[in-house]
């Protein structure tokens, strides 16, 4: 045990938590750009979250423990995540646990207390929100591990560790399998963390949420610790897709030079991500709910497709 | 060999002829005349080939031997009788309004595109030549088969070209494999397609390859012989394009259809023969196809109402049996199969041709409304009544003495299909006589007229097909015999 | 591991392979006719890149000759002719909406499986670095048979039935390094006659039944008649 690595964990996982309202805001403001609209402050999504913590909870009468549980839990679980994905360095004692299975463990926990809570209150749209997102999710999930499945095949390991510095050893990325496999992933990110053209996170329109109808009967702290997990969720899935797929930069010791190098690396990645985020979300009209299982087969297909890509095509 | 050259260049020519030659009445004339011009040459190769015995161009392009020789004349010949047929009969359905000058010039020039691919596809050396050619029949007749652009006939066109399309797709899928295997063991990659060089190296090309690329070759193949379950175009394409085309495709294009399969056979039992568990894979699909394809088209036989798609299902029964019979192997069978390919094209391009007249008589191709065509018009009425008598098997007629060496060579190996064989005979001889003898006896029906026609050409197939029942000639049967031998190991005299 | 020890060029053949399944796949489920068109426009400019790197491999100059037809023919011919019948027909904004999509793609998925294992002993024998393409070359043509079956519009039929052609062409290429050249040109000709023959019939298809829509096209079905 060397403490220097767990206090680099601890402040890796901070860094983490701290980043991701920033994330949030530079999408929208990239957002804003291009559709021509005067952008918020990037603090706002802080200004928005102390608001939040600072105003009282109101329950509902029919609220049982897990409505006033979920919203820890589900911070809870988003931090674990946050904690075992390997962001700047992989220099840490928790890339021992950082697989990939583990972490998609901690995301179906997380998205198993939300749709309870859900359905908690007994709402029409929060059940009706529950049960999209388990739609969504039971297509999405097999997806995800399907990339999973492709990516380990490549490095021969579930850890991502192990896994980010197979594929960093690859000089130039022309696995045909890899490619199929980030192209996966994004539509994946794309359902999983609700963005269009899945689900839109900015508005509130009934027929067409899903996260949002779930989370509604939320507020105070409750609510601020729900958006800071969705916020956090996108931050950590941009950081897989980045560190997975590119992850040239990434420190492999805690000397204070790669450090500094991996965390300007990994800033300018996730501005240039959230950029395309935006310009997508800009081009792309959010589809019609039945459609959705369309797009996250296609998603399979194309994890599957990379998987079959290396069986045939690269494993000799 | 230079005859050979002749028999091709002269329906190639043909096409930008008549493609160019503005007046159509003469394009009828010119049609026949080319065709039989064509004939001549292919008489004159077979000749040449009877006097010296196989022959293969010196480039290696072309390849005649005992199997295709008397196909080349036979196509030839078919292809003469029924342009000599299709004049009047287009010039016909020009005066009932049903085309236009402009039409009937791609028609004529269409019908030596199909002569011209039809005669390359047997001569040809080059197995993916050959695999073009039979591409490029579709293509020539396609819009053949549309050529009265009513919706029934566009999707009737449609349907065959997509399908066959697909077909002809897996064949070349099938070839490519093939291409594989021989450039394994033929070191020169341009003579690895050429068929007097693979037949030599069969027996050392890869088998696990060659079972492959024969189960493509099958499917590609099989879909242009009409097997069930890839049929469904033929039906349509000879109900709905003109008749004269209706004769072509089921005299000709089934039969090289089906000449290509059995050389592709050929070529795998070759490659198979003592390498593994079950050398007769290749012959043992044909039949099983071959046995299934019989007897539906006998049971369709009886749902027909159209006369036309009537004798089309007989096409595809007919062309079940031969590719049973041919993957049967022994040698009596392929003696069979090949009489009957013979008798079948000249018996069933007659009976289309009687069929044309008759439904220009009644002025429809529905069962139900052609009546008394021996009082209308004896002679069409008796052609169809004896073409009929000879595509069900009657004796004396040739298809009986090929069926009946089908029979036999079936009760020598697989004794208990004989049954399954009879019934289908049975079924399909039924089918074909509950339409066929109220068309032809009963009265006159009021619109019927009596109209000018040409029988000559269903008097010569029929006489051909009788004497071919009465007595094979001597040059005919060593042909034959040879062809046998190639393909079945041993011959039968 | 195998893949990474080959040269660039080498990885970029398979690579282009595994795009000519990828846009395969996604011409199997598009729904838009004037992007189904593109992506075969893009498909035939993977395989004319693919033939030629292969050229350039087996240093097989004749395979460039291949590259050029393939690229005249099927990236930029067809699709042109395909887009004229288009803008003639104003399909811009036409679908073809496939009524299980998600059906068909599994479909395509297991058939990319049973392709690959009926290839095995195929691929075993050849020593060139193409040879696992075999199974992708084999999957694009069942694909296109799906995509014909599948679709209903006759435009998007065709662009299925050309999608076959490449992958018959891309396993002559990839499988034998090329067709004698007689044969490849027989071949060229043969699609060339077809593509064309296929616009006179969008012609009259629209004149008889006022529609590219083949699922209109069931009178002669055996059943109606009875």
């Amino acid at each position: 045990m060397n403490p220097t690595g767990w206090l680099l964990a601890l402040l890796q996982t901070l860094l983490f938590v701290a980043a991701a309202p920033l994330f949030g805001a530079w999408i929208k403001r990239v957002k804003c750009w291009l559709q021509n609209r005067r952008p918020p402050s990037l603090l706002q999504p802080y200004r928005d979250l102390r608001r939040l913590f600072s105003k009282q909870v109101v329950l509902a009468e029919h609220a049982s423990v897990i409505f006033r549980l979920t919203p820890y839990l589900v911070f809870g679980a988003i931090i674990m995540a946050a904690t075992v994905t390997p962001f700047i360095t992989l220099d840490t004692p928790t890339t021992a646990i950082a697989d990939a299975i583990v972490l998609t463990g901690f995301f179906a926990l997380a998205r198993f207390f939300l749709a309870l809570a859900g359905m908690d209150i007994g709402t029409a749209f929060g059940g009706m929100g529950a049960s999209r997102e388990m739609t969504v999710s039971a297509l999405a999930e097999p997806a995800m591990l399907m990339m999973v499945f492709t990516v380990s095949m490549v490095a021969s390991s579930t850890n991502l560790a192990t896994v980010i510095t197979s594929i960093e050893h690859q000089m130039v990325m022309t696995r045909p399998s890899l490619w199929f496999a980030a192209l996966g992933f994004l539509l994946v990110i794309v359902a999983e963390t609700g963005r269009i053209p899945v689900d839109n996170p900015s508005t509130h329109l009934e027929l067409t949420m899903i996260h949002e109808a779930m989370i509604l009967e939320y507020s105070g702290r409750h609510l601020a610790m729900l958006e800071w997990a969705a916020q956090l969720k996108l931050l950590v899935y941009a950081v897989l897709a980045i560190n997975i797929f590119n992850p040239w930069g990434i420190a492999h010791s805690d000397g204070l030079a790669p450090l500094a190098i991996a965390t300007a690396l990994m800033a300018g990645k996730l501005m240039l991500f959230g950029t395309l985020l935006a310009a997508a979300e800009t081009v792309l009209a959010k589809i019609r709910l039945f459609q959705v299982p369309v797009f996250l087969m296609l998603a399979f297909t194309l994890a599957l497709g990379g998987m079959l890509c290396f069986i045939i095509l690269e494993a000799g | 060999m230079e005859a050979l050259i002749f028999a091709l260049a002269i329906p190639a020519l043909g096409i930008v002829l008549l493609l160019l030659l503005g007046h159509s009445r003469l394009g009828g004339h010119l049609n026949s005349l080319l065709s039989g011009l064509s004939l001549l040459a292919a008489v004159l190769m077979a000749r040449s080939v009877l006097a010296n015995g196989a022959m293969t161009s010196p480039e290696g392009f072309f390849h005649v031997d005992a199997f295709n020789v008397y196909l080349i004349v036979l196509t030839a010949f078919v292809g003469l009788t029924t342009a000599i047929f299709s004049r009047p009969y287009m010039d016909h359905e020009l005066e009932r309004g049903r085309l236009n000058s402009a039409r009937l010039r791609l028609y004529y020039a269409s019908y030596q595109g199909f002569l011209f691919t039809m005669l390359l596809a047997l001569a040809s050396n080059n197995l993916g030549v050959l695999w073009v050619a039979m591409e490029g029949a579709t293509l020539s007749t396609v819009l053949l088969v549309s050529l009265y652009r009513t919706p029934e006939s566009i999707e009737a066109a449609w349907k065959y070209f997509i399908l066959c399309g697909v077909g002809i797709a897996q064949a070349l899928f099938g070839t490519v494999l093939l291409y594989f295997a021989a450039s394994q063991v033929i070191p020169d990659p341009s003579k690895a397609l050429l068929w007097s060089t693979l037949i030599a190296h069969a027996h050392q090309l890869e088998p696990a390859t060659m079972s492959l690329a024969f189960g493509f070759l099958l499917v590609g193949y099989g879909t242009k012989v009409g097997l069930v379950p890839l049929h469904n175009w033929l039906p349509d394409a000879h109900s709905e394009g003109p008749t004269p085309i209706s004769a072509v495709l089921s005299g000709l294009l089934l039969n090289v259809a089906l000449y290509a399969l059995v050389r592709m056979k050929m070529l795998t039992d070759g490659a198979l023969a003592g390498h593994v568990s079950n050398p007769h894979i290749a012959g043992f699909l044909m039949m099983g196809f071959g046995l299934i394809t019989f007897l539906v088209a006998g049971l369709f036989l009886h749902r027909q109402k159209d006369i036309k798609r009537l004798f089309s299902y007989s096409s595809i029964e007919h062309m079940g049996l031969m590719t049973f019979a041919f993957g049967m192997g022994v040698p009596l069978a392929t003696f069979g199969a090949l009489l009957h390919m013979a008798v079948h094209s000249l018996t069933k391009s007659a009976i289309f041709i009687t069929v044309g007249h008759a439904s220009q008589i009644a002025k429809t191709q529905r069962i139900d409304n052609i009546r008394g065509l021996i009082a209308t018009q004896p002679a069409v009425g008796w052609g169809l009544l004896l073409g009929t008598a000879a595509i069900a098997g009657f004796p004396p007629f040739g298809v009986f003495t090929s069926e009946f060496l089908l029979l036999t060579a079936t009760m020598q190996t697989w004794p208990w299909l004989t049954a399954a064989l009879l019934v289908g005979l049975g079924i399909a001889f039924a089918g074909l006589f509950r339409a066929v003898q109220p068309m032809v006896y009963g009265n006159r029906p009021e619109s019927a007229a009596p109209i000018h026609v040409n029988m000559w050409p269903v008097i010569v197939h029929l006489l051909l097909v009788l004497w071919l029942g009465l007595a094979i000639p001597g040059i005919l049967a060593h042909w034959f015999d040879q062809a046998t031998q190639l393909i079945a190991g041993q011959g039968v005299l | 591991m195998f893949f990474s020890q080959l040269a660039l060029y080498e990885q970029a053949i398979l690579a282009l392979a595994a795009v000519v399944l990828l846009l395969t796949f996604l011409m199997l489920v598009h729904p838009r006719i004037l992007s189904v068109i593109k992506l075969f426009a893009w498909q035939g400019l993977a395989v004319a890149a693919t033939t030629a790197l292969v050229a350039y491999d087996a240093n097989a100059p004749h395979l460039y000759i291949s590259a050029l037809l393939t690229l005249l023919l099927k990236a930029f011919f067809i699709p042109w002719l395909l887009l004229r019948m288009v803008d003639r027909f104003d399909l811009h904004q036409e679908l073809d909406s496939l009524s299980h999509p998600v059906l068909v793609l599994f479909g395509g998925i297991i058939l990319v499986v049973f392709c690959y294992h009926t290839t095995l002993p195929v691929a075993a024998q050849l020593t060139a670095i193409t040879h696992n393409v075999v199974a992708i070359c084999m999957s694009v043509v069942l694909l296109g048979m799906v995509m014909l079956i599948s679709r209903r519009k006759a435009v998007t039929q065709v662009v299925g039935f050309m999608a076959l052609e490449n992958g018959l062409f891309f396993a002559a290429v990839a499988v034998t390094e090329g067709m004698p050249m007689v044969v490849e040109l027989g071949v060229a000709f043969d699609v060339l006659v077809a593509a064309i023959i296929f616009g006179i019939f969008f012609l009259h298809l629209r004149q008889s039944i006022d529609s590219l829509d083949t699922s209109r096209l069931s009178r002669l079905s055996e059943r109606e008649r009875d």
